[in-house]
């Protein structure tokens, strides 16, 4: 319900860290949640939550199996090849049953509802990237002081 | 729950001011909500959602989200937000006469 005591959020700036199918949908459920919802909305995609938006990659992403608990699942079965791409492919099924798109129709879909997405230029110094490697969602490269700038006025949400 | 007087109707509302029973609804009951939502002319383009919205959701028995009215109604995410501006799932169920969608996208 809504909370009258306080004023409505504006504005979020996301950033996404990881690289992980499941380390990134959270963010951008929540980015396209807030345009949703008439917020202003930055994406910020940094170290590996870059290749979200890497060509090459966005496709690709999966989930990781090991070194995560709520997997339900021993690291050393988590290891063995063709669980990941498993649990991959299984989480993809669920998603799309509750609408939730693919990543790169999902990244589609959120700069199409007016939110801003940027890559992090220390990371792609870091990866020798150019703007060239990245969906053409990606509006700019930008340093994390010009994303502090552009975040003015908003709750920055680190994913 | 309450009753309001919406272009001669008595309509069904909940607290949101979202319409409970889609059977009441019509068209200018659209023209004034949409008013409400600061929506002053409900163009071609605006009639095109509504009736895939009214459409989908009798068929369904939910509202459509955004990605289905992408999809399965030929509705371009961009023109939904330009035309039902600041939350277009909600705005666009509630001029259609539908309650407020619950899903996450």
């Amino acid at each position: 319900m809504t909370d009258k005591q306080h004023k409505p959020i504006e504005k979020v700036s996301i950033v996404l860290s990881k690289g992980s199918l499941d380390g990134v949908y959270p963010g951008l459920i929540m980015a396209n949640g807030a345009r949703m919802e008439g917020i202003e909305a930055t994406l910020f995609f940094t170290f590996f939550g870059l290749e979200a938006v890497m060509k090459k990659r966005v496709k690709k992403l999966k989930v990781a199996t090991v070194g995560n608990p709520a997997m339900h699942m021993p690291t050393i079965l988590g290891s063995i090849p063709g669980v990941s791409a498993f649990a991959t492919s299984m989480m993809k099924k669920e998603m799309d049953k509750i609408d939730i798109p693919p990543v790169d129709e999902f990244i589609e879909m959120i700069s199409d509802a007016g939110a801003k997405l940027y890559a992090c230029k220390a990371t792609v110094d870091m990866f020798h990237l150019t703007q060239d490697d990245f969906v053409p969602q990606v509006d700019a490269i930008i340093n994390v002081g010009t994303f502090y700038e552009k975040s003015a006025g908003a709750q920055i949400i680190f994913t | 729950m309450a009753t309001k007087e919406i272009a001669g109707v008595q309509v069904e509302l909940d607290d949101e001011g979202f319409m409970t029973n889609p059977e009441q609804w019509n068209e200018d009951i659209a023209r004034a909500l949409a008013a409400e939502e600061g929506i002053t002319e409900l163009t071609d383009k605006h009639w095109e959602i509504i009736n895939f919205v009214r459409k989908d959701a009798k068929e369904k028995g939910q509202v459509p989200t955004i990605r289905r009215m992408n999809k399965a109604g030929g509705i371009a995410t961009k023109d939904l937000y330009e035309l039902f501006p600041n939350g277009p799932a909600k705005k666009a169920a509630k001029i259609s006469g539908y309650p407020k969608p619950q899903g996450c996208v």
